[in-house]
């Protein structure tokens, strides 16, 4: 029971913050919302049991892009300033856009889920995830390891290329 | 159509309300990429659309597939995959304020070369 307390907590926070995120006037306001969805992100992943995955979405998505963000938010805004509204057409097309898809799609869900799949218990150690990443047989990620080092070396010459003054 | 809503007092969660949680996400962040005229916002649009990928990776290994690891390493991945993403737009964001003093999408079209310069 517990359990269903908890995921309705973290549904309506995710439900509520994330269409505030995209809707709020103030860019500041839009990023924290956004830090809210992205913690009870990582509170979902603990409901399902991956620990490992909860502290990546915190340390990387909550920690690091979040920072990111306020920095480009502070650097490119004034405190306090406000975003010219949209014109009320565009906005109506695109909540209409996503209301149709919403309810088509879950719509799809609904009617195409008709088992109820219970949660196994099993557990990933720590150690058997640095054994499946570090590893190159079978079902062993080495390569995409170290792909992505290669792109994040990459994404920082790319960086550093792009936002220097010239 | 409404087990969802039967299984949940049976103390279960059952698949479909994780499916249906990260769809309003995705929607929402649909919605602020369309509507929204500000690079900012439409970054923080992705953000949340990316966001509700990884969570259906993440619940569609764990209910289908939990002795298997795919979803899991590609939810680890893609998240690896937005902050590189992230990094070089807030890159391109600065640049374009330093160039344009706004950073809306309408006045994009003046990152042309002029014509008569050529």
């Amino acid at each position: 029971m517990a359990q269903q307390i908890i995921f309705y907590i973290l549904a309506i926070v995710i439900s509520v913050f994330s269409i505030m995120a995209v809707s709020s006037k103030r860019l500041i306001r839009s990023a924290t919302y956004l830090l809210f969805v992205l913690l009870a992100t990582a509170g979902l992943y603990i409901l399902l049991g991956y620990y490992y995955l909860f502290a990546v979405q915190t340390a990387v998505y909550a920690g690091g892009i979040m920072i990111l963000f306020i920095f480009a938010i502070l650097l490119t805004q004034k405190p306090g300033d406000k975003i010219a509204p949209e014109p009320m057409r565009q906005r109506l097309l695109a909540i209409a856009l996503s209301v149709i898809g919403l309810a088509f799609t879950a719509h799809i869900i609904m009617h195409n889920i008709n088992r109820v799949y219970t949660l196994m218990d099993t557990q990933i150690t720590t150690k058997h995830i640095g054994m499946t990443l570090m590893g190159t047989e079978k079902f062993q990620y080495l390569l995409p390891f170290e792909l992505i080092s290669v792109l994040l070396l990459a994404c920082i010459v790319g960086g550093i290329m792009i936002a220097r003054r010239r | 159509m409404f087990d969802v809503f039967s299984n949940f007092s049976s103390g279960i969660i059952p698949m479909e309300a994780y499916l249906l949680l990260s769809l309003v996400m995705f929607f929402a962040g649909i919605y602020g990429f369309i509507s929204r005229k500000s690079l900012l916002m439409i970054l923080i649009s992705i953000e949340l659309i990316l966001n509700a990928a990884d969570i259906n990776f993440v619940v569609f290994n764990r209910y289908l597939y939990a002795g298997h690891m795919e979803g899991f390493f590609f939810a680890l991945f893609t998240i690896a995959v937005s902050a590189c993403e992230t990094a070089v737009a807030i890159a391109i964001v600065i640049n374009i304020y330093r160039n344009l003093h706004n950073v809306n999408v309408d006045s994009l079209h003046e990152l042309h070369e002029p014509e008569s310069e050529q």
